[in-house]
């Protein structure tokens, strides 16, 4: 199936978790990353269990904080 | 080096000025041109934190920016957040929280309400910090 991933479309197996995208993706520091699936944020508790539908829009935001002290 | 327009930093000190005392934040986002940078939009976010200590963007303006950001052909060059209180460098909790080593960092600090000071941080994974310069144009 395909996936727009970050706004390029690409083609990943049937059936994939959003963790196994995370994984596949090579995304450094997962634990300060967010994932949006068509708009809708995922709960991080779910990536192992949220399965990925065609054509669905994931993007990946990092998490951006910091401080004065 | 770093290109801002001048009314691009009027609007990142305005939303600076206008949140005190808490710290404000954005993205900048732009072009390169060779080896430097040109700024072509700022994004203007909120501090969920809501602290004069620290700053966390909310995700969904961050969707939004992305969206609009490539929608416009614009590269996401870094962030900015103010320091109320300290100097224009990054503290420990910036250096903890900075992931990717090819964006800029930019502190604005208001320590001298007069004398606003504007400076751009490359962090790499080891936590050096090297600053690069910002032109206003």
């Amino acid at each position: 199936m395909f996936l727009l991933v970050a706004g390029d479309k690409k083609e990943v197996k049937d059936g994939l978790t959003v963790r196994e995208l995370i994984e596949s993706e090579n995304i450094e520091n997962p634990d300060y990353v967010t994932v949006a699936v068509n708009d809708d944020f995922v709960e991080s508790e779910t990536y192992g269990t949220r399965v990925l539908n065609e054509n669905d829009n994931v993007e990946f935001l990092y998490f951006m904080g910091g401080g004065s002290r | 080096m770093l290109y801002l327009k001048k009314s691009d930093y009027q609007i990142i000190l305005n939303h600076c000025r206008d949140h005190l005392p808490n710290e404000a934040c954005g993205l900048i986002a732009g072009r390169l041109k060779d080896a430097d940078k040109v700024i072509e939009k700022i994004y203007l976010m909120t501090n969920l934190d809501q602290s004069h200590e620290h700053f966390s963007m909310d995700p969904k303006e961050q969707l939004a920016a992305i969206k609009d950001m490539r929608a416009n052909d614009y590269l996401p060059l870094g962030n900015f957040h103010s320091h109320p209180n300290t100097p224009s460098r990054p503290s420990e909790e910036d250096k903890r929280l900075a992931y990717d080593p090819t964006t800029d960092y930019l502190i604005l600090s208001l320590m001298d309400k007069n004398k606003p000071v504007l400076k751009a941080f490359l962090i790499d994974k080891a936590k050096n910090i090297t600053e690069e310069l910002i032109t206003i144009i």
